[in-house]
């Protein structure tokens, strides 16, 4: 038996409905590496260093994403920030639109959130309503100093006012399209973006 | 009172021949009739006997009336039944035994026969006046405890003894009451998964061989009912090839229902003695047609609905019967017309001394027959039953043959498979 | 997803592992400083029990709060139960009530698959008649993973009175589906017939405790009622606990890692000595708070998506 996983690709709802007319390669392997390094230089920027930083992924793709940046950081600086992942699933407003969903691990550095910076890491930012959620569930975990949020790839057509401290990639998309984020750690060792579906 | 010509007919399985009917007896193979039914493609059984039933009256009016009962008989091919003693009050005594028979004469759709009970309120402790009631208007000449066994050994002999003088008969409702204290199911694997309470086969094989030693000892008859396992089975065997005086029941429930069925919980399934395994549904075939099981009895008890919609331990045993046992018995057998007379007529009347039933249908014979379409598929829908319950294993069944009439004494109680009243 | 949970037959491995990997992810926000999670926010549980079981209807009460499900208890004392209402007509009350889930205890065997056939809601059985009781099969398994690692291929013996427990036929079923040997043990009279072909046919039984002991990752002792003397079940305490009880010396036959499990509530000095209940190799207390985090992964996967 299968049981979907949270997948943050993917639209509230069932919107996406449009026919897989094409598919577009928006960020190969490389070009992801290379967004990858660049949001690692834009933390250690805005926060000097990223010295008292947390960084938490979002289950599945914004955990890998997350261990991607603090070794990039520690690559850049020689700096170690803890890593973490921290699940959204119960927190979720859309439990009731699909069936059970598996929960994510959720794994908070042993030293705690109180007072520090957390930048939450996830893959694509679309509706908002994920982020939403990890905020509810950030608040349950611990009182950070401040919550900041860095994305792969923003899609656009928020339903909620939020937006992205850090964002690798803007697409402009239309609603019925679709985009998946593969990672060589969760998807078969293949590192890409795609944007799939909608009007021809 | 109407004459009627049944055209076409085959007489138990023969070839298609003229049936008339004039008179309340069989008067010919032809002639003229008032009415004339077109029998092609049917079988005219003798009028079918039910020596197991339980009418609920008086007691029990909201699950079944000696009419209502009466109806569903008819129905189902009868043109007598045995109306079991455990109603409230308990048929103990000649003038319950003489309502009931009344009430049956009344209703007119069958004949219906009271059994009296072995002890007095069933409670097996002492001899009910079994004589008043055999020389009551109601004749009783079977007398059963049934829904509780005549345990005591003692108590057993004495009634076997005492019913010679009337040429009675006891029918024993075997089952070891120590054995199956909480009892829900068969006891096995099923009931092991399920965590009901076993009813051992040997709580009924352990006293159907005590009850046919005893009888053998006094020289007395024994009628068993509703065996259930293939053990019984053997007992009886090895005791008729002794001589003994026993006969036996089956139920048509036991010829194809299996303990599977208590899976679902539903109470529907839940009867007394229960349903046993494929293996013992496979002896009792086989004995039903060897001849070590005599005869096919329904123990048709019909439950009100709020006895059967509830928990499995909560409700009551039981299944309304009459009206699917012939097309069961039929699925069962296949169109084994003679064996079918025998074992559901013929054989059964025998047994209880009924005169004027079970007879064949010979000129001069008392008109008591049933007409049998073998070809017509029926779903068992319980709402269309005559009887006032519904509690029916069969609901959505498929169940072959259709009982198309029925006469009692060359007066149709069903015609074109209605009833007539 | 499944809809309801009458028997431990009704999951499969994947199911169950499921179950038991959600359970750790609770059992894990359960050591927060806010336990309270906002999933079954809206949702109705409702507590049907016919039986006192104060320990399981806290831990479900708990599990549902912590999920911030409404809850309801209808006990059956001091309601229209005790007035003869039939269980149909209470599960149509509960139904009109809107229930989204219905944890039904009761002594009939069967009730909750008879309930799940009223109410449109899920049917989770917290124990019926002698039948089952499968959400402690799951606490007591993911007790075992927790203490040992994994399931499969641990050699499981359950003892004592397995015929009269739900406990011990919802863990032959749940252990088995997860790989687990099991051997049941206890008098002869105890152990119900054709266990094995009822079951699950790789099931063993024994008669002899001292000779499975030493072979024996978990030993799972089950309560036996003293009452069962008077029904010829055995002699006498004296009797049943000198052959089926365990005590430190019978303890000490196990192996070192070996676990020593119970359902609670216990006989000490029948089935199990003191010494054993307390030692370090005794679950018991594990037990019970694992059987919240068990109740909560159930209750989540059971309500927590599209109904």
């Amino acid at each position: 038996m299968a049981y979907p996983r949270a997948d943050t690709g993917s639209p509230t709802g069932s919107r996406a409905t449009g026919a897989a007319t094409g598919t577009k390669i928006i960020l190969s392997g490389s070009d992801l590496q290379r967004v990858v390094d660049r949001i690692a230089h834009q933390i250690l920027e805005k926060t000097s260093g990223a010295t008292g930083t947390v960084l938490l992924g979002i289950p599945t793709r914004g955990v890998p994403l997350a261990r991607r940046l603090a070794s990039r950081i520690h690559a850049f600086e020689g700096i170690d920030i803890p890593v973490g992942a921290l699940d959204i699933t119960l927190y979720r407003d859309d439990l009731r639109l699909h069936a059970t969903r598996a929960l994510g691990k959720t794994d908070i550095p042993g030293d705690g959130l109180d007072g520090r910076r957390v930048i939450l890491v996830d893959d694509v930012l679309f509706s908002g309503r994920t982020v939403r959620a990890a905020l509810d569930a950030l608040s349950d975990v611990g009182r950070p100093s401040s919550v900041q949020l860095a994305v792969l790839v923003d899609r656009g057509h928020r339903e909620l006012p939020i937006r992205a401290d850090y964002v690798g990639k803007n697409i402009p998309t239309a609603l019925a399209e679709k985009v998946k984020v593969s990672l060589a750690e969760t998807d078969d060792g293949v590192d890409e973006v795609k944007l799939y579906g909608g009007a021809a | 009172m109407k004459s009627y010509l049944i055209k076409g007919v085959s007489v138990v399985g023969g070839k298609p021949a003229d049936l008339l009917i004039r008179d309340g007896v069989v008067a010919g193979g032809g002639g003229k009739a008032d009415e004339t039914i077109d029998a092609a493609g049917l079988v005219a059984l003798p009028g079918l006997v039910d020596l197991h039933t339980h009418l609920r009256e008086p007691g029990r009016e909201d699950a079944e009336t000696v009419e209502t009962g009466s109806r569903a008989a008819a129905l189902g091919g009868y043109t007598a039944v045995f109306a079991m003693a455990n109603t409230s009050p308990v048929a103990d005594t000649a003038g319950v035994v003489e309502q009931v028979w009344r009430l049956g004469r009344e209703a007119g759709l069958v004949d219906v026969q009271p059994i009296g009970a072995v002890t007095v309120g069933l409670a097996g402790k002492q001899l009910a006046e079994l004589g008043a009631m055999a020389t009551s208007a109601a004749g009783v000449r079977i007398f059963s405890d049934d829904g509780h066994c005549v345990a005591d050994p003692r108590l057993m002999r004495r009634a076997l003894e005492y019913v010679k003088a009337f040429d009675g008969i006891i029918a024993q409702h075997a089952e070891e009451p120590r054995l199956t204290e909480g009892a829900q199911m068969h006891e096995g694997e099923v009931s092991t998964r399920l965590g009901l309470t076993g009813w051992p086969a040997v709580a009924e094989e352990a006293i159907i061989a005590r009850d046919v030693l005893l009888a053998e000892h006094v020289g007395s008859r024994l009628h068993v009912c509703h065996v259930s396992t293939a053990g019984s089975v053997e007992v009886l065997r090895q005791a008729k090839a002794r001589g003994v005086r026993v006969t036996a029941e089956v139920t048509p429930h036991h010829l194809l229902l299996t303990d599977e069925l208590a899976a679902s919980y539903d109470p529907v399934y839940k009867v007394n003695p229960p349903l046993r395994t494929a293996a013992d549904v496979q002896a009792l075939r086989q004995a039903l047609v060897d001849g070590v099981i005599d005869i096919v009895a329904t123990d048709h008890a019909p439950h009100a609905v709020e006895d059967k919609e509830c928990e499995w331990a909560y409700a009551r045993p039981g299944m309304v019967g009459l009206e699917t046992a012939l097309p069961v018995v039929l699925s069962v057998l296949g169109e084994k017309w003679e064996l079918i007379a025998e074992r559901m007529s013929r054989t059964p009347a025998r047994i209880a001394g009924l005169t004027g039933h079970g007879t064949d249908l010979a000129v001069g014979s008392p008109a008591n027959l049933t007409l049998v379409d073998p070809s017509a598929r029926r779903v068992v829908d319980p709402a269309e039953l005559a009887s006032r319950s519904r509690n029916t294993p069969y609901a959505g069944t498929t169940l072959p043959g259709r009982i198309v009439a029925t006469f009692l004494r060359g007066e149709p109680t069903v015609l074109d498979g209605k009833a007539v009243k | 997803m499944i809809k309801h949970l009458r028997s431990a037959a009704d999951l499969d491995a994947d199911t169950a592992t499921l179950i038991l990997d959600t359970a750790a992810e609770m059992a894990a926000l359960a050591g927060r400083e806010v336990k309270k999670l906002p999933t079954l926010r809206g949702r109705t549980v409702v507590n049907l029990f016919y039986e006192d079981s104060t320990r399981t209807r806290i831990s479900f009460e708990a599990a549902a709060k912590r999920l911030s499900a409404d809850v309801i208890n209808f006990s059956a004392k001091g309601s229209s139960v005790s007035k003869g209402e039939s269980l149909k007509d209470t599960a149509l009350t509960l139904q009109a009530m809107g229930a989204d889930a219905v944890v039904i205890r009761h002594p009939a065997s069967g009730a909750p698959h008879r309930l799940a056939s009223w109410v449109d809601g899920s049917v989770i059985n917290a124990g019926d008649g002698t039948h089952e009781h499968p959400t402690q099969a799951l606490l007591d398994a993911y007790t075992m993973r927790s203490r040992l690692g994994r399931i499969d291929g641990l050699k499981v013996a359950i003892v004592g009175d397995v015929l009269h427990s739900r406990v011990a036929r919802s863990n032959v079923l749940l252990l088995t589906t997860l790989g687990a040997q099991v051997t049941l043990v206890g008098p002869p009279t105890l152990i119900p017939i054709d266990v094995a072909a009822a079951l699950s046919p790789g099931t063993k039984v024994s008669y002899d405790l001292d000779s499975v002991l030493p072979a024996t990752d978990v030993v799972m002792m089950l309560r036996v009622q003293t009452e069962r003397m008077q029904d010829s079940y055995f002699p006498s305490a004296r009797e049943y606990s000198r052959r089926y009880g365990l005590d430190a010396p019978r303890m000490r036959k196990l192996p070192e890692h070996a676990i020593v499990m119970h359902p609670g509530p216990m006989n000490r000095g029948m089935e199990i000595a003191p010494e054993v209940a307390d030692s370090s190799r005794s679950t018991i207390v594990e037990q019970v708070a694992n059987g919240v985090s068990a109740r909560m992964a159930v209750l989540y996967l059971l309500l927590g998506g599209k109904a």
